[in-house]
């Protein structure tokens, strides 16, 4: 188990003596035979981070991670690393600001260099329209102590003179900023977490595939897995994108589809974009990482899909998006791009919420949000495993909110899970 | 991807908007019984979301107009089969 304290004098210690010291960051651990009082299914940023929570926040410490693969492996490791807490209702809004105010104290709490970076967030505003719907979601931003901030055309050219202030479609208005989003560097968040969590006594199980549920009377008594059965008092899925598959070996039908989000990186380059800019309009998005690249997105495919790949004509439309809004980097080549798969939800919101199967819960339902939530999302479903009860912020991620009619749709596009 | 369109032949599925599964063909029609709520919650919001072989509606938008039932793995992306929703529809006796 690593006690290890990481400091700019342990690393200085370290490389005085030949790095001798260090130890695995966490425990590669194997199922217990008399199981655990919760067990985690995915061991991705949201899972680590719920099972840290659970040790930190209400001293569960018998827990268990599954993981399929490896740690980080998915999702948590293929996104654009954005963060930020720019909603607009009220049942997302609250939730993503405590995500934010954790992502800010993240390193210090868990004694991990996770590169979380306030850069800011800029999103840029073509027409009236766009313009009053931002200053409406600027008010609910600051309702919600997110804080925000409103740049003129004169203020967006003078920050960043490469974009195309005048163009033809798309003329730039102005942006809606938020200073305090940015970037934080995605697998230390996975890494951190489980190191934090596994210092807690956490079991981090790795090449563990859970391939049905225990359940008897209604009630979920624990997992079969690729390791064997494993038994647990409470067991809470977390695996995004996968969440169908594993939720139909419980027998449950869930409001999502899997849908394909494609990035893409470029070569390096000097520093050129000290901030996460989004082209809304155009369907594309981007920052620069610290190494250099241009860190880039888009739209989803739009098709179902579990594979973790996309198709040419989004590659075609994202990099069109971005010549159109930054033309300068039409010489830049494009270094890589990969594909992650989404849960697309019908009304583009999550879920953290208990099922019908006793002690059987679920978090799921990310869309494209998933990583900016990481921190809250472990911090609520920790909470609900925990206590029983949702967290104040996470009250309407309800798995039957569909059958009440009350749906937290973000962009007001009905149920039709490839437009969010 | 191409799909094979029966009438048109293979054209690029950069033409077709996507809908979702062919079970959205099956509207439920019994909108004055007692079940009908439910029906409708599950028609429209519960998706089975198959990791596999996946019968799913195309709009050929930019083509023939005409909508399609493909047969398409979700794991890989290929195309098994590709129908016309109407006949697709009028086999399971809809009247269109």
């Amino acid at each position: 188990m690593s006690k290890t304290k990481y400091s700019a004098l342990k690393v200085l210690k370290e490389a005085l003596t030949g790095h001798k010291g260090w130890e695995p960051a966490w425990r590669d651990a194997e199922p217990k035979a008399d199981g655990y009082d919760v067990i985690i299914v995915g061991g991705g940023g949201h899972g680590l981070a719920t099972a840290y929570y659970l040790a930190e926040n209400h001293g569960i410490t018998n827990v268990a991670v599954l993981e399929k693969g490896w740690i980080g492996g998915g999702n948590v490791g293929r996104n654009t690393t954005i963060i930020r807490s720019n909603y607009l209702l009220p049942g997302n809004e609250p939730f993503y600001e405590m995500s934010m105010q954790l992502w800010e104290n993240l390193e210090q709490d868990l004694n991990y260099n996770a590169m979380v970076s306030q850069r800011g967030i800029m999103n840029l505003i073509h027409s009236d329209a766009q313009h009053d719907a931002f200053m409406r979601r600027g008010n609910a931003m600051l309702f919600a102590d997110a804080g925000c901030e409103y740049l003129n055309k004169k203020e967006v050219k003078e920050r960043y003179p490469f974009l195309d202030m005048d163009n033809a479609r798309f003329p730039i208005q102005g942006a809606l900023a938020q200073p305090r989003g940015g970037t934080v560097r995605h697998d230390a968040v996975a890494w951190g977490y489980a190191r934090a969590a596994s210092d807690l006594g956490v079991d981090i199980i790795q090449n563990c595939e859970v391939t049905g549920f225990n359940i008897e009377n209604g009630k979920c008594l624990g997992v079969q897995t690729t390791k064997g059965d494993i038994k647990a008092g409470r067991v809470g899925v977390c695996v995004a994108g996968s969440s169908s598959r594993v939720m139909a070996k419980a027998g449950i039908n869930l409001p999502i589809e899997s849908h394909v989000l494609q990035a893409f990186v470029t070569e390096g380059l000097k520093p050129v974009l000290d901030n996460v800019i989004t082209f809304g309009a155009g369907h594309f998005y981007c920052s620069q990482s610290d190494k250099g690249g241009l860190v880039f997105g888009g739209d989803i495919d739009a098709y179902n899909t579990y594979a973790q790949r996309g198709n040419l004509p989004i590659v075609e439309d994202v990099c069109s998006g971005g010549m159109a809004i930054m033309p300068m980097v039409g010489r830049v080549r494009l270094l890589r791009m990969w594909g992650g798969i989404m849960d697309m939800s019908m009304d583009g919101s999550p879920f953290i919420d208990k099922t019908d199967i006793q002690e059987l819960f679920f978090n799921g339902g990310w869309c494209y949000g998933g990583f900016k939530a990481t921190p809250a999302s472990g911090y609520c479903y920790a909470h609900l495993l925990a206590t029983d009860e949702p967290h104040e912020v996470a009250t309407a991620y309800r798995l039957d909110r569909f059958r009440r009619g009350e749906m937290i749709d973000e962009k007001g596009v009905g149920a039709q899970p490839n437009l969010h | 991807m191409i799909i094979n369109h029966p009438l048109l032949g293979p054209r690029d599925s950069e033409e077709f908007v996507y809908l979702g599964s062919a079970d959205l063909i099956n509207r439920p029609t019994n909108w004055e019984s007692e079940e009908a709520a439910e029906d409708f919650y599950q028609y429209l919001y519960i998706r089975e979301n198959i990791a596999g072989d996946n019968r799913e509606l195309w709009y050929h938008e930019q083509g023939d107009q005409s909508w399609l039932v493909v047969t398409r793995c979700t794991l890989t992306h290929e195309i098994k089969s590709v129908e016309l929703a109407q006949d697709v529809s009028r086999a399971q006796g809809r009247s269109k």
